[in-house]
C-alpha cells in the first residue's frame, strides 16, 4: 500500500510566519502518519525558520499586532494543548519526513550551513530537487 | 506478539495521527497497537490511516469522549 506511486507530499515552506509554518507541518506530518513520503523545501523567509532557534520566532501572518496578537495565539494554543513546532519538527524526521534547504535563498541572504540545523536537513538543494520530488507527489503545496 | 499502548487523551491535530504511526512502525508484524484518545476527528483519521497503509482495525469503541482503537500490524 505505501509504494503506490504518487504517494508522496511535497511542500514549498517560503513563509515563515509561525502560523503557515504549523500549517505546513500539520499537513507533512498528516501525510507521513497516513503512509506517504513528504519532503518540505525551506526556502527565503521559510528557511529562517531553520535557523539555530529560529523555529518558533516567525511572526503571525495577520493581526500580530507586533507580537501581541502571537502571544495571544500562542496562549490560545497552550490551552487547547496544541503541539509545539519543535516537537512537529521532530516527529516529521522521526517518521522518515524529509527537509531540503534552498541554496539559493543561503546565498541571498547571507547564511551559513552552521547558521541552520545542519542535523536535521537531508540536502542542500534547489529548484531541480524540489521540481523531480514534487512531479512525483500526489500533494503539492506553496505555503 | 507484544501489545503497544498508546495514551493520545487531551493531545489534539495532528498528535493522535502522528503518535498512532509512530508506535505502528515501531511494533513488529503481528503486534497489536491499541490507541486512547479524546480528539473527534482522530477517532476517524487513525482507521483512514489503517487502512491506507493496509493494516487491519481490530477494533472501535467509545466512553463517553474517550475512544479506543486496537490495530493490528
Amino acid at each position: 500500500m505505501a509504494n503506490n506511486e504518487n504517494n508522496k507530499a511535497t511542500i514549498i515552506a517560503h513563509s515563515g510566519d509561525m502560523d503557515k509554518i504549523y500549517s505546513a507541518l500539520i499537513v507533512a506530518n498528516g501525510a507521513l502518519a497516513m503512509g506517504m513520503e513528504a519532503s518540505i523545501f525551506f526556502t527565503f523567509w521559510g528557511l529562517q525558520r531553520l535557523k539555530k532557534g529560529g523555529l518558533e520566532r516567525g511572526p503571525l501572518s495577520k493581526m500580530n499586532m507586533f507580537g501581541l496578537g502571537k502571544w495571544m495565539v500562542k496562549r490560545k494554543m497552550k490551552a487547547a494543548n496544541a503541539a509545539s513546532l519543535e516537537r512537529m519538527l521532530q516527529d516529521f524526521v522521526e517518521l522518515g519526513g524529509k527537509i531540503l534547504a534552498c541554496d539559493m535563498t543561503m546565498a541571498i541572504m547571507g547564511i551559513k550551513k552552521e547558521d541552520l540545523r545542519d542535523d536535521l536537513i537531508s540536502d542542500y538543494c534547489a529548484v531541480g530537487t524540489y521540481v523531480s520530488e514534487a512531479r512525483e507527489s500526489a500533494i503539492t503545496l506553496f505555503i | 506478539m507484544a501489545e503497544i499502548k498508546v495514551d493520545c487523551k487531551g493531545e489534539t491535530c495532528p498528535v493522535p495521527l502522528v503518535e498512532t504511526r509512530k508506535a505502528l512502525r515501531k511494533a513488529e508484524p503481528g503486534d497489536i497497537v491499541e490507541v486512547i484518545g479524546t480528539h473527534p476527528s482522530s477517532k476517524k483519521e487513525i482507521p483512514m490511516a489503517v487502512k491506507a497503509l493496509g493494516l487491519e482495525l481490530l477494533e472501535l469503541t467509545e466512553e463517553g469522549d474517550i475512544w479506543r482503537i486496537r490495530i493490528r500490524k
